[in-house]
């Protein structure tokens, strides 16, 4: 396979439709438009459905519908429009419904910016809608990775039943790196549960979100967290840059781990004991991996495009048993490598 | 070795595409690269610019803050990323969008009035592939073994073959670009 020169957003939309993705509903919004543009033009020749909805309330919506009949089905948005179809992903989990939802995060809160960010981590990770449930969150780095996730993306929703969602930003969107599509013909599963047709040939499947008796409901979110547990075990990922003698280790995901390796590069070349960790799934967060490559550490960094998020998450992860600080840049802004090494510098400083 | 290279001037002067054909020529030969453009609201007449980072190891921040090679294709963008290119770097300037002469000692700058030839050579809104001949003739050491060749494989990558008479036009643009 040839390597071509895409952007993360095109990409992502190629490697849906090499995933088996049939259905796709969205509506435009920056810093996402190339991926559904992608989809508009090439789906309908690849015998898929390409629908631009009348809002991303609907588009979400028909994203469960599509799943319910047993479809792969994916949507695409940035940070405003994926908060419009959060209660849509609540019912999508509800309904225990495998589907892949892209978040190419801008600037906010409220309409925010254009300009890649990274301030929606806690809504993917803690809160995309109301009610006990969760998504797979991957975090790619590359535009590579983008493809390989999206893979990943749709295989595990379906084996864990759950929406799954690709949490990438303007800058992964936009940016044009080599990129490789495996050869991969898609391993979709059987669905028995979906609604697609029986003939009278076996009891009807329903689909749905609404239990009104507490013990019924109960029963049902204990059963999806115990999927959750195996979720933990077994689909954890992450990245471990010169962690194992380093001193300080950053913590970073997606774009800003970019910025954070040629941070640790440059640390390293001024004889700093500088690493980086980076998670590629945000949920499940890899909590051993990361503990594992804080084994040297006396400081922990993390490096964020918001006010600091992820941040939460490695203290918890860590246990508070190193100290971790945090530099972060948001609203649009990328920080700069020489703004993080000085961030290192004067924690190496404070150590000594 | 890492070069990272800013492309710059207004949209609708070719920047994002100029810098995608370097991006591809380094591809093709191997190299890691990355391309990242500006983007926002502004349309043709705005400013516009894109990040080029050629390497032979996987590349860290696409973002280019410090430039080893700046191409400016007008004032604003010249006033705007000169201060930001590193010491020993390279700035190509279009000499027909910006009149201005840069005081910097420690770079070495081209002045090319690509507009102009662009103009006499019937390559109107070419000016940005002539600059990319220029670049590729004056960094031969910077961008990982590009040549006039790799640029031209790259054009026919890029641009369908069903616009071959547009593809000889870049290919013209590239070789007044090298011999100026």
């Amino acid at each position: 396979m040839e390597k071509v020169l895409m952007k993360g957003n095109e990409a992502l939309g190629e490697a849906a439709m090499r995933a088996g993705c049939k259905c796709f509903f969205g509506y435009p919004i920056t810093p996402q438009t190339e991926l559904s543009a992608y989809l508009a033009k090439h789906m309908a020749k690849r015998g898929g459905a390409f629908l631009q909805a009348e809002s991303e309330i609907a588009a979400v919506n028909m994203v469960l519908g599509a799943s319910s009949c047993g479809v792969r089905a994916m949507t695409s948005s940035s940070s405003p429009g994926i908060s419009l179809k959060s209660e849509g992903i609540s019912y999508i989990a509800g309904s225990d419904l495998p589907c892949v939802i892209v978040n190419v995060q801008r600037g906010g809160p409220g309409l925010g910016g254009i300009q890649p960010s990274q301030s929606d981590y806690w809504q993917a990770t803690k809160a995309l809608g109301h009610g006990d449930f969760q998504l797979l969150v991957y975090a790619p780095a590359s535009v590579q990775e983008t493809v390989d996730m999206t893979f990943k993306a749709f295989d595990e929703a379906d084996r864990y039943r759950m929406p799954a969602m690709i949490l990438s930003d303007g800058l992964l969107g936009q940016m044009m790196e080599p990129v490789m599509f495996p050869d991969i013909v898609p391993d979709i599963p059987e669905k028995p549960w979906a609604c697609c047709g029986h003939k009278n040939k076996r009891e009807h499947n329903i689909i749905n979100s609404l239990y009104l008796k507490p013990d019924e409901l109960e029963n049902s979110v204990l059963e999806r967290y115990k999927r959750y547990d195996a979720v933990k075990r077994e689909c954890t990922d992450a990245e471990a840059y010169l962690c194992d003698d380093a001193e300080i280790v950053i913590t970073a995901y997606g774009a800003s781990a970019r910025v954070a390796k040629s941070a640790v590069n440059a640390a390293r070349e001024k004889g700093i004991k500088a690493g980086l960790f980076r998670p590629k799934t945000l949920y499940p967060y890899p909590v051993n991996e990361i503990n594992e490559a804080c084994q040297s550490a006396k400081t922990v960094l993390s490096v964020e495009m918001s006010m600091g998020q992820m941040v939460d998450d490695v203290k918890l992860a860590l246990n508070c048993r190193i100290p971790v600080e945090f530099f972060g840049r948001t609203g649009g802004i990328i920080p700069t490598p020489s703004e993080v090494l000085e961030k290192i510098e004067s924690l190496n400083e404070r150590s000594r | 070795m890492l070069t990272e290279i800013i492309f710059s001037g207004f949209g609708g002067q070719g920047i994002l595409f100029a810098g995608k054909c370097l991006a591809y020529s380094a591809m093709i030969l191997g190299a890691e690269i990355s391309w990242l453009p500006s983007y926002g609201p502004e349309m043709r007449g705005g400013t516009a610019n894109c990040s080029v980072c050629i390497s032979d190891e996987p590349i860290g921040s696409p973002l280019v803050t410090e430039p080893d090679i700046l191409i400016a294709m007008n004032t604003p963008s010249f006033d705007k990323f000169e201060p930001a290119v590193k010491p020993e770097g390279v700035i190509i300037v279009d000499s027909n969008m910006t009149e201005r002469k840069s005081q910097r000692k420690d770079i070495n700058c081209f002045y090319v009035p690509a507009a102009q030839i662009a103009q006499e050579n019937e390559l109107a809104g070419m000016a940005n592939i002539i600059l990319l001949g220029k670049l590729i003739k004056e960094c031969p050491d910077k961008l990982n073994g590009v040549t006039a060749e790799t640029a031209e494989k790259a054009f026919r990558k890029i641009i369908p073959v069903s616009r071959e008479a547009m593809i000889l036009k870049n290919i013209s643009a590239l070789t007044l670009g090298m011999t100026c």
